[in-house]
């Protein structure tokens, strides 16, 4: 398990590195925390000629709280966000979610940029982006672009990014005052893979009912994705037990999930409507006698 | 003699060894650098059964920094086959292992040539450049023919069949109340100790002589072998053993690497190293466990055990290794259990698959006896209205009926009995430490979402292995005492523990004294560690020769002071004589060489008993299994250091826990190995079962060694699934759910409950 023959450097600026992924036409691969793609690299199934390492670029590992949201450089690791006391209020699901990634030592490794990057399906950070409508900053050759989280990833670790293009941070807008939202996810051992996690949020408006719902899934189907048939349903109605069991119904139909050694399709499918149930119960504060 | 309060046996002495490995100074066989020396690596096969129609080196040859690529074809002669160091039935002959591939392949992960080159990766590069050009054949995932037997001699795939028992059990279930059988198995796993295999092999040319460092477990016998495969005497070839992060039965072993890795450096006459990489760990080691059952038993309809009939099948893999078939033999063997069942009946068939051979792993064939057993008896209680415990206190054997036989269990073995014990003493403090009493109306029930089982394993596991073990005690000129051993350190204490009873014996401090282990230069001969036999056997040799060297100690000193023996005490390192005259160790050790060499044989195993009791939540709607509480209570006669055997008590807990819920070596149809990573192979880790506890008892000494030692690394394992599964069984019984297989992940538990949910749609 070594690595395969290969080169390294490690540019100061963003733009050195832009040019020295350009010049390598798809042969140079990017590394920050190394904790996807160093596993990849030792087991042989990645084997590019030139490792650039983008962990001391300036400018990239900010947390920035403004009215305009949270905006989280490239380099910010899992351990920042889960010392950054501010969090808790200026995006409590973002915090709750990442506090679910894997180890310490994994933690102070890995990045925000690294995991939207190598998008892994049962990532967190991924999939809040997407419950979010976070935006994606990607610079290459040709200057800034900014991509909606929905349309970043492309299928099983598969992004918009081009191989001379970096994530140089992501913006997650402003989180209301008095939103609900709540957080599950279901794993073997702790710090493990989701085999299936759901995060959702909505606002109240004056009269009690949901505004605005977000529901996104993750580790049940190739990217994470959105449940829109079960933010339609909850749009402009009032929380209640049997909306619950009426939305994690539509939850489970919703998602495609593969067998995989770790679970069958139908367990996962089953998972996304009780940890709905379970998120959405939590939210809204609702007590659910579940069947048992 | 000495002071009692002075004693250390008995004591939980802080290990010797603990400060060496806190502070990063253990010495392990990958810490071991030599000029010159070069790194191994091995193209193992990518498929699981084929023939092999070329193999061409001369690109990975090419390579900058190769030194040479070693395939059958560079042997020369017979290739040498791993011999069966257990058991070895006539039967198996036919089944062993060749150390390299020649013309055929049976399991992803078998040997088929060896890189050596000045560096580890650059011998990795070595093997893409090898190309194997194969003719696939039908791989062989189960039990039954084939369209492609795996051997010439087995069309049917099967190596061996036997039949055992004792008493009358046709009779028996033929006029029985109550009959009931049940299908049972244990998946294939494998221990994972956390240092993986590793040697490092030196040839002196000038010398003909070979030395092997990383060896453990059994040098002495592993060096036989070597030497017979190098066509060297046993006195050319020295083993080392250093420090060893974790054993567990499968480290330790001949294996093919043993051969390829002093081969290669006898070859090139240059140092080589190989240190196995996670990845060909989990498809070299040997696997475990992966066995099947079809239990039957007879029973009064008051509970009363008449009869047991059980039928073992174990998928041994690709070839026989040197444990032969002790995985099966022993899951027969302790079908009955600590239960007064008087007409027994096992089989046991062991057949071939194109799958990583199987070996001995800690409590190997009881940790699944115990499961099948125990998980029967509960549904026998269900079925006959009789308390899970009830049931149990009824047909414990009592103390009145021990020494009890259990001849016949086992065909190539000679008789045993269980010796001494108090099963029905160790089974009742495991009720009351689990709160059995205040508890038990739990079981079954939904509280917050999650559904409460309590269950309960009892075991008798033996240990002690003969036929002999040696030590050599040296009291060297400065006072200390030095200690030769032919037992194995594997991570597990002995160092501390032999030093504790040598300390004892001779009056001297436990810092003064320094273990020597496994290695072949230290004795003539040794035997090793496994079946739980290194404080039995090793300690019991120690104890030996520690009162032979106090005698000479006290001979010598009663020249050197003048007064008889009968006078004479040692004392702060002293000899000290009744009227106050007194000699140090270090001047008598100057004055005459004093040394002695001790021996403990015997054949006669030591048994182990205890129970252990689990009490789970299940959440039904995700099959999520919660230890609340866990207790281990066993009887090891005598602990020379109980908190060397807490440890092992909940190490193997946890270790077991794994076999529960999480180690599982997944094969597709194909018999790749699906999971080779510690990313898929799942083990628990520190933070998943934080609530355990075990209760060590020294009850009843064993009579077959002068320490009243028994096996104590093994029981905390043993009943783990037994009582596991037991306790998740009582949780879902009222959802209609019964386990019969392992492992009990969180989609398979959902999948048993969905499976009765349908089956009744009205039920709860």
């Amino acid at each position: 398990m070594k690595l395969p023959p290969l080169d390294y450097i490690r540019p100061v600026t963003l733009a050195e590195a832009i040019a020295i992924l350009a010049a390598h036409g798809g042969d140079a691969k990017a590394i920050a925390g190394g904790q996807s793609l160093m596993p990849l690299l030792a087991f042989r199934l990645a084997a590019p000629e030139l490792l650039v390492d983008i962990g001391r670029l300036p400018g990239l590992r900010h947390i920035d709280i403004s009215v305009e949201g949270v905006d989280l450089g490239a380099l910010v690791t899992w351990r920042d966000i889960e010392r950054d006391a501010r969090l808790t209020y200026a995006h409590p699901l973002l915090a709750a979610a990442i506090a679910h990634v894997a180890h310490y030592q994994i933690r102070n490794r890995g990045t925000v940029g690294g995991s939207l990057a190598h998008a892994d399906p049962a990532a967190e950070m991924p999939g809040i982006a997407i419950t979010c409508d976070a935006l994606i900053t990607v610079v290459g050759p040709n200057g800034t672009r900014m991509v909606p989280a929905n349309e970043f990833c492309l299928g099983g670790l598969s992004t918009v990014l081009e191989f001379d293009e970096l994530v140089t941070n992501v913006r997650l807008p402003p989180w209301k005052q008095n939103r609900r939202w709540a957080f599950e996810e279901f794993a073997r051992r702790r710090g493990d893979f989701a085999l299936a996690g759901v995060a959702a949020f909505y606002d109240i408006d004056q009269n009690g009912t949901m505004r605005d719902p977000h529901v996104g899934v993750i580790g049940v189907g190739d990217r994470p994705m959105r449940l829109s048939v079960v933010e339609n349903l909850l749009e402009g109605k009032s929380l209640d037990a049997g909306l619950i069991l009426q939305a994690a119904a539509l939850a489970r139909d919703a998602v495609d999930p593969t067998d995989d050694i770790h679970a069958e399709a139908a367990y996962r499918r089953d998972m996304v409507g009780v940890l709905l149930e379970r998120v959405l119960a939590r939210a809204g504060n609702i007590v659910l006698m579940e069947a048992a | 003699m000495n002071n009692v309060s002075q004693l250390l046996v008995g004591h939980p002495v802080e290990r010797m060894e603990d400060a060496r490995f806190l502070s990063g100074s253990g010495l392990f066989v990958d810490d071991l650098e030599r000029d010159g020396m070069l790194h191994a690596a091995i193209l193992r096969s990518s498929i699981a059964h084929a023939d092999i129609v070329s193999i061409d080196t001369s690109a990975a040859l090419r390579m900058p920094g190769v030194h040479a690529v070693i395939t059958a074809a560079d042997i020369g002669g017979e290739i040498p086959v791993i011999p069966l160091r257990l058991a070895p039935l006539p039967e198996f002959e036919p089944f062993r292992q060749p150390v390299i591939a020649a013309d055929k392949v049976r399991y992803v992960g078998e040997p088929i040539a060896v890189v050596v080159a000045d560096s580890r990766a650059i011998a990795e590069d070595a093997l893409e450049a090898i190309d194997v050009q194969f003719e696939a054949l039908s791989a062989v995932t189960g039990r039954g023919a084939t369209e492609d037997a795996l051997f010439a001699c087995a069309d049917d795939n099967v190596s061996l069949r036997y039949s055992a028992g004792f008493g009358d059990a046709d009779a028996a279930f033929a006029n029985a109340d109550y009959v009931r059988t049940e299908r049972f198995s244990v998946q294939r796993h494998t221990a994972l100790p956390m240092e993986t295999r590793g040697l490092l092999a030196e040839w002196d040319s000038s010398s003909a002589r070979l030395i092997v460092t990383g060896a453990t477990k059994v040098t002495f016998y592993n060096r036989r072998a070597l030497a017979k495969m190098l066509d060297l005497g046993q006195d050319d070839i020295d083993l080392i053993e250093i420090d060893v992060g974790g054993g567990f039965g499968v480290r330790g072993e001949f294996y093919p690497e043993d051969f390829l890795i002093p081969f290669a450096a006898r070859k090139l006459a240059r140092p080589v190293k190989w240190i196995e990489d996670r990845r060909e760990h989990l498809m070299a080691i040997n696997h475990s466990r992966d066995v099947a059952c079809e239990l039957s038993i007879a029973c009064r309809s008051d509970g009363t055990m008449l009869g047991l009939r059980g039928a073992v099948f174990s998928d041994m893999g690709a070839y026989i290794r040197t444990n032969g078939g002790v995985v099966p033999a022993k899951a027969a063997q302790f079908l009955p259990g600590p239960y007064r069942i008087p007409n027994v009946s096992v089989s046991v068939e062991t057949f071939m698959t194109s799958k990583t051979p199987v070996g001995t792993y800690r409590g190997p064939g009881r940790f699944e006896a115990n499961f099948f057993r125990e998980r029967l008896i509960d549904m026998v209680a269900l079925d006959l209205g009789i308390d899970v415990a009830e049931i149990r206190r009824k047909n414990l054997i009592t103390e009145a009926e021990l020494p009890y036989p259990i001849d016949g269990l086992v065909p190539y073995e000679g008789p045993t009995s269980y010796d001494t014990g108090n099963y029905v003493e160790v089974f009742e403090r495991a009720l009351l430490e689990i709160g059995w009493r205040d508890k038990c109306h739990l079981q079954g029930r939904l509280i917050d979402g999650v559904r409460h089982g309590i269950g309960l394993g009892c075991f008798v596991e033996s240990g002690g292995a003969g036929p002999k073990e040696n030590a050599a005690l040296t009291l060297e000129r400065d006072g200390s005492l030095t200690i030769a051993v032919g037992s194995s350190v594997l991570g597990q204490g002995l160092e501390t523990v032999l030093g504790q009873i040598a300390a004892d014996t001779l009056s001297i401090p436990f810092d003064r004294i320094r273990v020597l282990h496994g290695s072949t230069t230290l004795l003539d001969e040794g035997f090793g560690t496994y079946h739980s036999r290194a404080v039995v056997m090793g300690g019991s040799a120690v104890l030996d020769a520690a009162k032979k060297l106090r005698e000479k100690i006290l001979e010598q000193a009663a020249n050197h002071l003048g007064r008889p023996n009968s006078e004479l005490t040692i004392a702060d390192q002293h000899v000290v004589a009744a009227n106050g005259a007194s000699v140090s160790l270090a001047a008598l050790a100057t004055e005459q060489v004093l040394s002695a060499d001790g021996t403990f044989a015997n054949t006669t195993r030591t048994y182990s008993y205890g129970t252990h009791a689990a009490h789970v939540t299940v959440d039904p709607r995700t099959g999520r299994v919660e230890i609340l509480d866990y207790v281990a209570v066993e009887d090891v006669g005598r602990a020379i250091n109980p908190a060397i055997v807490h440890g092992q008590a909940i190490g193997a807990i946890v270790q077991g826990l794994g076999g529960v819920f999480f180690d599982h070596l997944v094969y597709d149809e194909e018999a790749q190995l699906l999971n080779a990573s510690l990313a898929d192979y799942l083990v628990p880790t520190a933070s998943d079962f934080p609530r355990l506890r075990a209760v060590t008892l020294e009850l009843r000494p064993s009579l077959t060694n002068p320490l009243g030692a028994k096996g104590a690394g093994e029981g905390g394992i043993v009943a783990v699934a037994a009582a596991t599964a037991n306790a998740v069984a009582a949780a879902l019984t009222p959802l209609g759910v019964e386990i019969h297989h392992l492992p009990l992940t969180p989609p398979r538990l959902w999948r048993l409950i969905k499976d009765a949910r349908d089956r009744t749609p009205t039920a709860a």
